[in-house]
């Protein structure tokens, strides 16, 4: 059990570092900040133009959805990415605890799309009319939480399937694409088909992102429990799933000796 | 004259080729901008401007053409030196923009299965006609804004060589020029001073030119300056072409990753 925290622990924060080019500022600042602060931006006076909701609306909408930075590319990089750098195969060879060993390295993904989204939200209270009242933010951050830490388990499941993929970024970007036309990011779910609104209940962030709008609008965070709820049910569906897959693709890997090939 | 033709024709091809086989950016010149169009679809039914459906789809596609002349040419000098063929194309007799810049148009003319997609993808599941008012000019202009936005796409490849992590500054580009140029938002919403970044911009005034060829207007004074704008970038991208094969040369820098 101590061996599992540790490895849950310090083999997450290893695995984070291991992202060299994410230490540097000029990488993260540009990637982790610059494309959140123009994507809040543009989605919000697209938002102007097409007189569908207010600046509030995008602000939060997008302002969630950001933290797919980190739990998306991050976990894709980071999963995916220990085929590439070839490490896969000595990792795999080891006794850890695979739980731990996964679930650990969505640990930094999941603080990193926490700060990420959270300074989405400084861009819209800076640089347009998104005012929430002060009561609102502590809820706020705990929603945000939720959403980022379901999301990074979606991402578990994107870094998964780059065990298996030549390159995990054909299946990283339209991931990310899909939570912003699905999730009632931009367009009101009620504007989308019924099998699109279907598709975007099991998805992460739908929920997260209902929630954050209540809230940041000054709705108690008891009125959206039920929200909170069902992302944490969703989360926990793809982190279950993301096991399972990383479990098949190990043993798969193994079998047909493709572990090392990139 | 003909040397160089075939010189450009054969780097334009062969780039062309090579981006067409890369699955990554075949979604973000063909997937990316069907899903960006769809979600313009759905806002601007929500905000009850069907008027704009069409509008949205070119939008999309001009997007898509921004797109991957950014992506394509932020890394077509560092692509060449991962592939390890920048040492032979530097020691080529040709200068060296002849060699890169048709690289970069083809990047921005993989554009064109954005908007050729954006466009047949909103008739066929939106059903939205295709009615333009100037169809001949919009055969033009299609072409010269390519051609303008793969000049930018030079400055762009050799300004970000200098720059390690030029895909994460390429990362974050698409979604300011987009805004800025007024791919899809009037520049009449955002700030007075954003005007003088777009006029700098040929993309500006490339999908102005589109538009009023679309929808009505004419397209000659933007077609002009996006003209103008594109011989301006080709001036700087040899400019910055020599400053980096010099200091290349020097440091013995070239192959360096």
């Amino acid at each position: 059990m101590r061996n599992a925290l540790r490895i849950f622990t310090i083999g997450g924060v290893l695995s984070y570092r291991a992202l060299f080019s994410w230490q540097s500022p000029t990488y993260y600042i540009p990637t982790m900040l610059g494309h959140p602060l123009f994507q809040v931006l543009f989605f919000a006076y697209l938002g102007r133009f097409s007189n569908v909701r207010n600046d509030s609306f995008f602000v939060v909408g997008n302002a969630v959805q950001v933290c797919a930075m980190a739990g998306v590319y991050g976990m894709a990089m980071t999963i995916g990415g220990e085929r590439w750098t070839q490490t896969l195969s000595p990792l795999l060879a080891s006794p850890a605890n695979r739980f731990a060993l996964f679930l650990g390295r969505a640990l930094p993904q999941i603080a990193n799309g926490f700060v990420v989204s959270a300074f989405g939200f400084l861009v819209g209270r800076l640089f347009l009319n998104f005012h929430p009242p002060a009561s609102a933010i502590a809820p706020l951050a705990l929603v945000v939480l939720v959403s980022t830490a379901s999301c990074t388990a979606f991402g578990l499941v994107i870094g998964a399937l780059g065990l298996r993929l030549r390159d995990v970024f054909t299946v990283a970007n339209p991931a990310y694409f899909i939570l912003l036309l699905f999730c009632g990011v931009n367009v009101p779910l009620y504007a989308l088909p019924q099998w699109m609104q279907t598709v975007a209940s099991g998805l992460p962030l739908t929920h997260g992102i209902a929630a954050a709008r209540a809230v940041a609008a000054g709705a108690p965070l008891s009125s959206v429990d039920g929200l909170i709820g069902k992302e944490l049910a969703v989360g926990a569906c793809y982190a279950v799933l993301a096991y399972v897959l990383l479990r098949i693709f190990e043993v798969e890997g193994r079998r047909r000796a493709s572990l090392e090939l990139i | 004259m003909i040397r160089v033709a075939r010189l450009f024709g054969v780097s334009w091809a062969f780039n062309m080729k090579q981006l067409t086989r890369s699955g990554l950016f075949i979604f973000t010149s063909v997937v990316e901008p069907l899903i960006f169009a769809t979600m313009a679809y759905y806002l601007f039914k929500a905000g009850h401007r069907p008027g704009t459906l069409l509008y949205a789809s070119l939008s999309a596609g001009l997007m898509g053409i921004w797109t991957s002349t950014l992506f394509g040419s932020g890394g077509v000098i560092s692509w060449q030196r991962w592939q390890g063929t920048l040492e032979p194309l530097v020691a080529a007799p040709p200068p060296m923009i002849l060699i890169i810049f048709p690289l970069t148009i083809a990047t921005a003319t993989i554009g064109l299965y954005s908007l050729g997609g954006t466009l047949l993808y909103g008739r066929i599941v939106f059903g939205i006609p295709l009615d333009l008012v100037h169809p001949v000019w919009f055969v033009i202009t299609i072409p010269v804004t390519i051609v303008a936005l793969g000049a930018l796409g030079l400055v762009i490849g050799s300004s970000f060589i200098l720059y390690r992590n030029a895909n994460a500054l390429a990362n974050m580009l698409e979604f300011p020029v987009w805004l800025v140029t007024g791919a899809i938002v009037p520049l009449s919403l955002l700030p007075g001073w954003v005007h003088y970044l777009s006029w700098v911009l040929a993309p500006t005034w490339g999908f102005r030119a589109v538009r009023a060829a679309a929808f009505g207007g004419d397209p000659l004074p933007a077609l002009g300056m996006c003209v103008v704008l594109g011989i301006a970038y080709l001036a700087i991208g040899q400019v910055f072409i020599q400053i980096f094969e010099t200091r290349a040369r020097e440091r013995a820098a070239l192959s360096l990753v």
